[in-house]
């Protein structure tokens, strides 16, 4: 007994020339370990401020027809060239990197909503309410994605748009359909995690304490499961771009004189051997953006792994 | 095993019913029509239009509808294409096997690629060849296929012009030249498929193989001293490839939107390039037939995988 009194002592004192550091800082300490992550971090904010930023420096009109420019390479004028009608390829790459990395974003935060609420809900109730969801999670993850997003956008597109616009109608068309078949790995991720976490002590002690359910769910058991789904939310965020550029790539996503990378290649496809540049520079973006979002995703699963000591 | 088989065919019959209650919600939910035109046309009175909906049952409750549309896809009456006038059955039965073959080959190209690559690489964890291949791998499941696609066209067809960049059905050629053409023209669309899917496998390879490669079986085999190749053959693959095949077979719907994708670059006469010709035409009973085939050919291939699941991992069967 006496041993221990100074050995817990010098435990809860900080020890020197070290700061204490929180999870988040630790988690930090460990993502700038995958130095690959760190750069296509570095990567993934230029893109996004280039796309926010880039339209209010590069005051080029996105539709601006010139027929003595058409199908030009790069050049000083027009960085990454022009199109068909002479259509400065940068600003349109810019303005379609909005809707691309918004639809991304979005679609992503649709999916971990739904996901985080049937795989909590799951969690928490067991028996036969978590059967049935989890039945409906596994008939989900058999559907076949795009076929059915083609199906719903080909028979709901026309009635959306007269309601609130054509862009607007595609896009929360286009969010709900994606976030709405992307969900279920979320769902089993967080179903998991509250199965192992709601037997833990300190939820045991919080519930002897009487912490009501919706208290302990949001505050005790969530923040700890969050690890997993901030990592299953970033690579949503690039499968949701791949998704939507697909969509625009078959020329079934947003109208055309909405420039998304998608459609870009989508208008490019036809013109691959006299204007390669036309095809190159939009599906640069999309492959950069995804393969530094992957990466970023990579490091977050080294960072949040709280089983990983290094 | 015959009995775990029959219970996994039951397993399947209530996800099909599943996904055809969702079907057929999406399409009852659909606005329009389908007697839209003849309600503009003036030649036809509004009590034969009554008549006409009555007779083909679109008034009858919702729940009696969904039986009947659901009897009819069952016997295999899907109706007729509005646009070729042709059974929908036909020309899907006409297209499948062209998709069925391009997918089957490039998963076996994803395959031959990933098995030895994820199993080197889980054999020497964290060394040059690693990285290399996980950063490959990154960059392999990062390009989209519509993208592959153009730059492979680019590429090998309009620089080096070594490969046609159309699908063609009417060769001109026969004998072992018709197999020639065939073969050049298949291997773009089978490669980017292909190469997509074995960028994701290797790395699912390779986590698999480096949790079996520490247990102590392995170390036993080792250590009775059977060689290095043996070991890895017999007393590893084997058990790494159990969660390989369920990555795998939840793998497939994403085979399907690539498939749909690569074969409307290479124009290749598949049930995909058909779905998107349909779209682009308002072919509404190709649509859903199209749609609700690939629903039932992902449902097949995931029993594929619990078949193959059983054959691995014998303990499965008896539980």
């Amino acid at each position: 007994m006496a041993g221990s009194i100074p050995a817990s002592a010098t435990a809860s004192t900080a020890v020197p020339g070290r700061p204490r550091i929180g999870p988040w800082g630790e988690a930090w300490r460990r993502f700038r370990k995958h130095r690959l992550a760190v750069v296509c971090a570095v990567i993934l904010f230029t893109l996004v401020f280039a796309v926010l930023a880039g339209p209010f420096i590069w005051r080029v009109p996105i539709d601006e027809i010139d027929f003595t420019q058409r199908l030009q390479g790069p050049s000083w004028e027009h960085p990454l060239g022009t199109d068909d009608l002479g259509q400065d390829l940068l600003a349109r790459i810019l303005y379609g990197g909005r809707i691309s990395l918004a639809v991304g974003f979005a679609a992503m935060l649709v999916a971990i909503s739904v996901g985080v609420l049937i795989g909590a809900v799951a969690g928490m109730a067991g028996g036969r309410v978590d059967a049935a969801l989890m039945w409906l999670t596994d008939l989900f993850l058999a559907l076949p994605e795009l076929p059915l997003l083609l199906l719903i956008i080909y028979l709901f597109r026309d009635s959306l748009t007269g309601i609130v616009g054509q862009e607007m109608g595609v896009f929360i068309l286009i969010v709900a359909v994606i976030g709405g078949f992307r969900w279920m790995p979320v769902a089993r991720l967080v179903r998991a995690q509250f199965f192992s976490l709601r037997e833990k002590e300190f939820v045991e002690a919080a519930r002897a304490l009487g912490a009501s359910r919706p208290r302990l769910v949001v505050r005790h058991i969530l923040p700890n499961a969050l690890g997993p789904v901030i990592v299953a939310a970033t690579i949503d965020v690039a499968a949701a771009i791949i998704a939507e550029s697909t969509l625009s790539f078959l020329g079934l996503g947003f109208p055309p004189d909405i420039p998304t990378w998608g459609r870009l290649l989508f208008d490019a496809k036809d013109n691959l051997d006299f204007a390669p540049h036309w095809a190159l520079f939009p599906g640069l973006a999309i492959f950069l953006t995804v393969l530094s979002i992957n990466f970023v995703g990579d490091g977050l699963r080294d960072a949040l792994d709280p089983r990983r000591v290094k | 095993m015959s009995q775990y088989l029959v219970r996994r065919l039951i397993i399947a019959i209530p996800s099909l019913l599943g996904i055809s209650v969702i079907l057929f919600t999406i399409l009852a939910l659909a606005p329009g029509d389908p007697f839209e035109e003849l309600a503009t046309n003036p030649a036809i009175p509004p009590e034969v239009r009554a008549n006409l909906r009555a007779s083909l049952g679109l008034d009858d409750p919702i729940h009696e509808r969904y039986f009947a549309w659901l009897l009819a896809m069952l016997q295999g009456n899907w109706g007729y294409s509005f646009v070729s006038r042709i059974p929908v059955a036909d020309l899907i039965l006409q297209r499948l096997p062209t998709t069925l073959l391009v997918i089957g080959l490039s998963q076996v190209l994803a395959l031959v690629i990933a098995l030895p690559v994820g199993v080197y690489a889980a054999m020497r964890p964290y060394s040059i060849f690693d990285q290399i291949a996980n950063t490959l791998a990154f960059i392999g499941f990062s390009l989209p296929t519509f993208f592959t696609g153009l730059l492979f066209i680019l590429l090998f067809s309009i620089y080096l012009d070594w490969l046609p960049f159309v699908y063609r059905t009417d060769l001109q050629s026969t004998g072992w030249k018709w197999w020639g053409d065939q073969i050049r023209q298949s291997i773009m669309p089978i490669a980017v498929l292909g190469l997509f899917q074995g960028a994701a496998w290797v790395r699912f390879v390779r986590s698999a193989v480096l949790d079996v490669i520490r247990l102590d079986h392995v170390t036993t085999a080792r250590a009775k001293g059977i060689p290095e190749g043996r070991v890895i053959n017999r007393h590893v693959v084997r058990n790494a490839m159990i969660p390989v095949v369920t990555l795998v077979a939840l793998q497939m719907p994403i085979v399907f939107s690539g498939a749909i994708v690569t074969e409307q670059i290479f124009r290749v006469p598949g049930i995909g390039s058909l779905l998107i010709s349909a779209i682009l035409a308002n072919d509404t009973p190709v649509i859903m037939a199209v749609t609700f085939v690939t629903a039932f050919l992902v449902i097949a291939f995931n029993l594929l995988a619990d078949i193959l699941y059983g054959w691995l991992d014998p303990r499965i069967s008896y539980r």
